[in-house]
């Protein structure tokens, strides 16, 4: 059995203890602490993580789970020097106020917008089929699984616009 | 968490075998069942990750239907070309669930056996019949907002919370299990939840060492279809009442409505007796009025829950006069 996980590019073992979820294996194993621990059971989505380029909460599967797979954290999307266009655009925007959502929030639009490439519907999409029109009912929706409880969505959802409108 | 060991078997063989022999508990997408041990509601031994089995993918059948692949993700489902055009029932039920993040793992199995969001099973504290048979029941007389209105027992009034398996009723779609000595079975997706009645603990057919390989959707039907989910809030958030509804019509009249209700019940719940009063009637309020009082003929409400009877005849109201409009 192989036993190794690509985290941010970089091969790491897997825990011995099988309990260990994908979040603690981040923060405590390897010391990767941008990714954060809200609620712990999928409801807030401060610990979303993209994982083989989809975005899932990390609370919620184990570490053992991902032999193999490549793990993208928001340590790995930019650094202060060289941030993302979305880590950009969350500070031009103040897309957060505490900041403890923030990471779970970028990782969570950086995969969003690869969704919408994708022409991947959501709940609010009117045509299932076409392509997706960027309002911000659909940012919202999609959205969804991030809870920020500062209350800096709509600055969020400005920011996110902003670059989707770029990248369009 | 409770120690458990862990295991990936290779094959569907190894799979029926470690969960049949060795009480092992099958994980596929996780969302659910980590939650539930977490919160120690689930302590199993041994864990089963069946994610390299194979099973991941959705194909056309020979009858001209869909095979849904049960370790394929609620995601690649609901993408999926042939689900958005043939199928979008399906499509939108599964797009109401949950977060773009949790659909992104969960598996089309395990969604199928997701359990029920009973606060008083989640809660250990709790008396729960289904969680610790003969504790009682804790909704029975407590807080029962998302509680059942139809097929409940003495022993429990949990819902099934699923929206996936309410479109897959409505389709008539069925599950592909494969059996512990090898074999295979397949039930219909209507048949496969049960109501609680003295066994609230036994929410699916599934026995010991089963495990869903599939889910097989007809060749499809076209016509009108809605799912429409009434909820506290307009995202990520469990339906209170949910109407799966695939309706034709012709010449004013209804020659196609096949209804699936989630919501109401410890399963989807389809009850044929509720489309046959529609058929060859037209979409007047009177004949919507009459299809749900044969839904809710024998629905109850706990109190808290007591909404959800009006609220189920507005939402098949809300469904079926612009699905007649949008059939016509």
């Amino acid at each position: 059995m192989s036993d190794i996980i690509s985290v941010n590019g970089t091969p790491q073992r897997l825990p011995d203890d099988p309990r260990t979820s994908l979040l603690d294996f981040l923060r405590q194993h390897i010391g990767l602490t941008g990714t954060k621990k809200g609620c712990d059971h999928g409801q807030c989505g401060a610990c979303t993580v993209i994982v083989n380029g989809i975005r899932i909460n990390s609370c919620l599967t184990l570490a053992a789970m991902h032999d193999g797979d490549e793990v993208t954290t928001i340590e790995g999307l930019g650094t202060p020097d060289r941030p993302s266009d979305l880590q950009k655009a969350f500070l031009e925007h103040d897309g957060f106020q505490c900041g403890y959502c923030t990471p779970g929030q970028i990782c969570s639009a950086t995969a969003m917008l690869q969704e919408i490439a994708n022409d991947w519907p959501s709940d609010a999409s009117e045509d299932l089929e076409g392509p997706p029109q960027l309002t911000g009912e659909e940012i919202r929706e999609r959205m969804s699984g991030n809870l920020c409880r500062c209350g800096a969505y709509a600055n969020i959802v400005a920011a996110i616009r902003e670059v989707a409108e770029k990248s369009a | 968490m409770r120690p458990f060991a862990y295991g990936r078997p290779r094959t569907i063989e190894e799979a029926t075998r470690v969960v049949a022999d060795d009480g092992a508990m099958a994980i596929a997408g996780g969302t659910n069942l980590l939650d539930l041990m977490k919160l120690q509601v689930e302590t199993p031994e041994k864990l089963a990750d069946i994610n390299r089995i194979g099973f991941g993918e959705i194909e056309d059948t020979q009858a001209g239907g869909l095979s849904l692949g049960a370790l394929a993700t609620n995601t690649a489902t609901a993408v999926h070309p042939r689900v958005r055009a043939d199928y979008p029932v399906l499509a939108r039920a599964i797009l109401s669930g949950a977060t773009q993040q949790l659909r992104n793992k969960a598996t089309n199995g395990g969604n199928l056996c997701q359990r029920t969001r009973c606060f008083y099973f989640t809660n250990v504290d709790q008396p729960c019949n289904k969680r610790d048979p003969g504790s009682g029941c804790g909704a029975i007389d407590g807080v029962a907002k998302l509680h059942a209105i139809l097929g409940t027992s003495e022993q429990c009034i949990a819902t099934y919370p699923g929206d996936m398996a309410v479109a897959l009723s409505a389709l008539d779609a069925s599950v592909d299990i494969a059996t512990a000595n090898g074999e295979k079975r397949t039930v219909p997706v209507r048949e496969f939840h049960c109501l609680p009645g003295d066994t609230p603990w036994r929410e699916n057919v599934l026995e010991e060492g089963e495990i869903i390989t599939a889910i097989t959707l007809p060749p499809p039907v076209g016509g009108t279809q809605i799912y429409r989910k009434v909820r506290e809030r307009s995202s990520y958030a469990f339906a209170l009442v949910s109407v799966a509804a695939i309706v034709e019509m012709e010449d004013g009249l209804f020659t196609r409505a096949d209804l699936a209700f989630g919501g109401l019940a410890h399963k989807p719940w389809h009850d044929p007796r509720v489309g046959e009063a529609l058929i060859g009637q037209p979409p007047t309020s009177e004949t919507i009025d009459r299809a749900a009082d044969i839904l809710l003929a024998d629905a109850r409400g706990f109190g808290e829950n007591d909404f959800k009877i009006p609220l189920a005849r507005r939402a098949l109201h809300a469904v079926l006069e612009p699905a007649a409009e949008g059939a016509g």
